[in-house]
This record gives structure tokens, sequence and C-alpha cells, in this order.
């Protein structure tokens, strides 16, 4: 009886298994000659140009670190929990790039994560947006990618330890997580909203940043868009959880999509910063104004936008506290001598280029990192609004300045319970600084 | 090799990525007219425009405005005239003169985000430029003149 029970779980345990590898096999797809640049046409290849900057692909195919790498060619460095991964070379090079890939093995890696080799990819490479995308926007992509200058260049090998390394993985973690799927328009919304919707959750791949993740590196599906931490910024929740006095306003998000500024919510820093100034800044209006009202109604704009003149005149009382007549709190007087020069504002609103603390993402959130972030930093002219920038208080303010700064602001800018342990939080975010500005005091 | 645009004309800076801008102002390109006071972004001394707006260049890395319109004091008026240069003539403002470039340019700046500015909008803006002479009587005054000539500049061209 035992001997055939065992028997039984066995061959369950068996077929499970083969059925398991039937899943997760992938044949290789045939290697073909490098198309020629002149088999595209040039109106498909701008398509293309646009989709591939939608999907912001050179950001995470183009090296960053070792003093940068040619566009497109790869071996960008991810730092993920589970080790270090390398972006692949994605220039038409036949030996190092996908220059021997057709337009069907770079459909399947789009649509369902597999190689032209038939390796299962690592959902770095967020296949579980691109999945949604039509047809044309890939055969668009490939003209695009085909017609790059060839780069032979090899990518670092991954630092995934045993048995991540092991890409059969892979296919078990797309059986629990994984989707596949072209976007399906929803009838109840417009034109805009559907393609504003489509480009969001495909392309755009914006939950890939802005949606928590569970231990095994999979998007929560019950948590889309509550925000989540990436390389050591936070990126805010984009639905109703968004903290922000201010609602995020079809228009407020247009700015900030295109020209990297909202004026009621500020620049766009960190990780978030060449999304505008690289790419969507570069693309059709029509697709960033569809982004904007699709992310307008994902987090009730309209519902709550009825509160954002109480709100705003709110900010701007407290915009100057302790600025006017004397001031004796040493913490006010370190944020005046160090932030208010271009923070302070004024009612009714406030100006362009004076980001209004009270107003900003920054310290409505949990946790200060964004804050401590942008003041170890700064903001370069290229980021947040173009062409004026934000010194690094690195060799300024130190620990304890900072903490007092944020603790401060917390309680003096926003109606919210105070941070903890901001000392330690400060240290923290400033360990993540690698490049440290030159002390001009010594 | 950082290149930007000072006072209108293309420059280019031969020094590490993250020397502050100040020195790249003094030791590289000679306009010395902007001060170094305390080096931590707490006095205001050291206050160029950035795209326009006041920046604190002790503690902005030069790479960091690539690309971008610097103006110091040198540029702000070809002749100096300046109306905030004008009135802190006519009104003597500066004692010992150290801050004042710093101050000057904090408060053309100040004037284009708020030109017809009330007490409060001066020392909001003006309160992270300190001046060891406690001219800030004589700073306040001058500011409002100078708001008043570029409103009267304005409504004569307009």
């Amino acid at each position: 009886m035992i001997k055939r029970l065992l028997a039984g779980v066995v061959g369950a345990g068996v077929l499970g298994g083969l059925g398991f590898l039937y899943y997760a096999w992938y044949p290789p797809i045939a290697t073909i000659d490098p198309p020629a640049a002149s088999s595209f046409s040039a109106e498909q290849i701008e398509r293309g140009r646009i989709v591939a900057a939608e999907g912001y692909c050179a950001e995470c195919h183009t090296r960053t670190d070792m003093g940068g790498g040619p566009e497109l060619a790869g071996d960008y460095k991810m730092e993920t929990p589970f080790g270090a991964i390398y972006s692949s070379n994605i220039t038409p090079d036949p030996e190092m790039g996908i220059g021997r890939w057709s337009e069907e093995a770079l459909r399947r890696a789009m649509r369902l994560g597999v190689s032209r080799k038939g390796v299962h990819l690592i959902p770095a490479f967020p296949y579980d947006h691109f999945t949604k995308m039509t047809d044309q926007d890939i055969s668009d992509l490939y003209a695009y990618l085909m017609t790059r200058p060839a780069v032979h260049m090899a990518r670092r090998p991954n630092e995934l330890p045993f048995p991540l390394s092991l890409r059969i993985g892979q296919a078990a973690w797309k059986l629990l997580f994984f989707t596949p799927g072209i976007y399906k328009p929803d009838p109840s919304h417009d034109a805009l909203w559907n393609r504003g919707a489509y480009l969001a959750e495909g392309n755009a791949h914006c939950g890939a940043c802005h949606t928590p993740r569970n231990f095994m590196g999979a998007e929560k599906k019950g948590s889309m868009y509550d925000g989540a931490v990436v390389d050591g910024w936070i990126a805010p929740p984009l639905n109703d959880k968004n903290p922000t006095p201010t609602t995020w306003t079809e228009d407020e998000l247009y700015q900030y999509l295109r020209f990297g500024v909202a004026p009621l919510h500020g620049p766009a820093g960190g990780p978030m910063s060449p999304v505008p100034h690289r790419f969507l800044s570069q693309v059709p209006e029509y697709d960033v104004h569809a982004i904007a009202h699709y992310y307008a109604d994902v987090d009730h704009a309209a519902e709550r936008e009825k509160h954002d003149k109480a709100a705003l005149a709110r900010a701007m009382e407290q915009s100057k506290i302790d600025l006017i007549g004397p001031n004796v709190d040493p913490d006010a007087k370190l944020y005046q001598g160090a932030c208010a020069a271009c923070h302070y504002n004024a009612a009714p609103s406030p100006v362009l280029g004076r980001p209004d603390l009270a107003l900003n993402n920054a310290l409505w959130l949990d946790e200060p990192t964004n804050l401590f972030q942008v003041m170890l930093r700064g903001l370069t002219a290229e980021e947040g609004q173009s062409g004026i920038a934000m010194p690094s208080f690195y060799n300024a303010l130190s620990d304890a300045d900072m903490a007092r700064i944020a603790a401060y602001l917390r309680r003096t800018r926003t109606t919210l319970p105070p941070w903890t342990d901001l000392e330690k939080k400060a240290a923290e975010v400033r360990e993540t600084v690698k490049t440290i500005p030159v002390n001009s005091s010594h | 090799m950082i290149k930007f645009k000072l006072n209108g004309r293309d420059v280019s800076v031969d020094v590490p990525d993250d020397t502050p801008l100040l020195w790249a102002l003094r030791d590289e390109l000679d306009q010395t007219g902007t001060k170094f006071g305390c080096g931590v972004g707490q006095c205001g001394a050291c206050t160029v425009h950035v795209g326009g707006r006041a920046t604190r260049s002790c503690i902005t890395p030069v790479s960091s405005i690539e690309g971008a319109e610097v103006t110091t004091i040198e540029g702000l008026h070809p002749e100096g005239k300046h109306p905030v240069q004008e009135a802190w003539r006519d009104i003597q403002v500066p004692q010992c003169g150290y801050c004042q470039s710093g101050q000057i340019m904090q408060a053309a700046s100040l004037l284009k985000d708020y030109p017809d500015p009330t007490d409060e909008q001066i020392d909001g803006v003006m309160g992270g430029s300190l001046c060891r002479c406690m001219t800030y009587i004589r700073i306040r005054k001058a500011i409002k003149k100078a708001a008043a000539a570029m409103r009267e500049e304005t409504a004569s061209n307009g």
C-alpha cells in the first residue's frame, strides 16, 4: 500500500516535472544575417525611435559606471536584492548584440521574456510590461534597434548566486507571477485614456519602479502604484496614496513628465530625472498627455482637486514660518541659512524655480530618503528644471544638521507625524553618494 | 573640460568635475568679484546666477552646471548699472563690502520673482545673505529703491 502510494507520489512528481519542463522549454529561433538598414523605411525607424524612447531602452541598456559606455551596448550595472546583474547589448552587433535576431526573436523576448536562444530572461528586463505591446510597436522598435550603430562590446557576467543563476528558475517565476498578453483596451474609457494606459502599463513600465515588489522580486498585484524603494530613492505612490497636499492633476503630471518640473510639486530628481529629460521630451506630446491623463484617473485627481486651493493657501503660510521677523529657533536658523533663499514662497502660489517644500513629495513621504538624497547630491542643470541647479550640501551639512533640518521641516511644513532615526538615515543615504564633491573650504 | 556660458560668452574649464563653481570662476576664469564666505552655503557671499536663479557657487560642483548660463556680478550689467547696483551706490549700502556682490546678485534675483517686494518677501529671500557689518536696513532700502526704478523703467518702456 505504502509502496503504491509512494509510486503514485513519485509518478505525479515526475509528470509534474515533465509538464514544467515542457512549459519551461523554448526552442532557439534561427539566426539571420543582419538585415540591411535599407530594408526599413525612414518612417518605420522614426516610429521605432519613439517606441524606444517611451520604453527608456537606452537608460538600462547603456553602461553608466566605469566612465559610461556606448548607447544601447548594454553592461549597465543593476543592483538587485539578489546580486548585481548587467544588461544586454541590444545594438545590431552580430556577436555581442542582437544583429542575428529576427523580428520574431525580438517579439518573443518582449512578449515572453525568452532570448533568441530560448533562455529565460531575468525579469529586471520588464517583459511583464512589454508583453502588452502591439505587434506594430515591436516591429517598429526592431527597425530602430537594427539601424543603430553596432557596438562590439561584451557585458560583465551577472553576479547572481546559485541556484538563482540557473535560468530555468525564471520559468518557475513566470508560472507564479507572469501573465502574458497584449493590452486590451477598456471600452468604458476614451481613446486618450486607453493610449495612456497602454503606454503606462506596457512600454513605459511605470510600475517597475512605482509598484512594490514581493520577496521574489515580482510586482505585488494588490499594491499597484503604492510606491517603492528603487536605487536608494523612493519612487512615490502614483495612486491616491500619494501624500502631497495638492493633487497630481493631469496638467501637473504633464508638466512633470514633459519638462521635468511640476509647478505645484517640484522637479524630477534621481532616477526619475532622465524620464522627462532624456525620453518623454522627445516623443509626441499626445502620448505624454495620454500618460498624464491616465495617472490623473489612477490617483483620482477629479475627486481630490477641490481641496487644492485650501492646501495651496496653507502651504504658502507654512512657507514663511520663522523667516519673517526675529528667528530664535536654532533649527529654523539652519534652514534659513541653507535653504530658504531658494525655497521661500509667498502667496498666492510658488514661483517656478522655487520648489515649495511644503508641497513637495520629499517632505510628505513616510521616510526622509528623497529629501536627504536631494540635499546631499543637489540637482544638476540637466536634472529637474532645466538650466538651473541646486547645490550639493554634502560637505556643508553634517548628518546631525540634515536630521535637524528634516525634523524641523516635517514639524513646520507638514501635518504628518515626525520621522524617526533621522541622523542614522542621513548617514545611510550619505553612504550611497559615490562621487563626493570637493569641499570648497579645503 | 566643462563648458558653460559665463556672462554671455562660451567658456570651458579644465578642472576636476567636482570642483566648486566658485573656484572655477575665481581661479580659472579670473572673475574675482564673487567672494568666498563660509564655504558651506550658509552666508550667501558666493551667490551667482545659474539659469537666472541665485545659486551658492561654493557648494555647486562645476560639472552640475555644464551647459547652463552663469551670471556673476561682473556680468549683471555691462557697465555696472543694474538698478540694484545703482541703488547700492546711491544709498551707500556697503560698509566693508565683502558680502555685497552676493547680496546684489540675490537681490537682483529676488526682484525677478517679486518685482514689488514686501518686507516679508525681502526677509524670506534675503535671510540667507549675511552681512557682518549689519547694513540690513540699507540693503532693504536699496532693494525697494531698485524695485521702484525697475517698475518705472518697465512703465516707460511699455
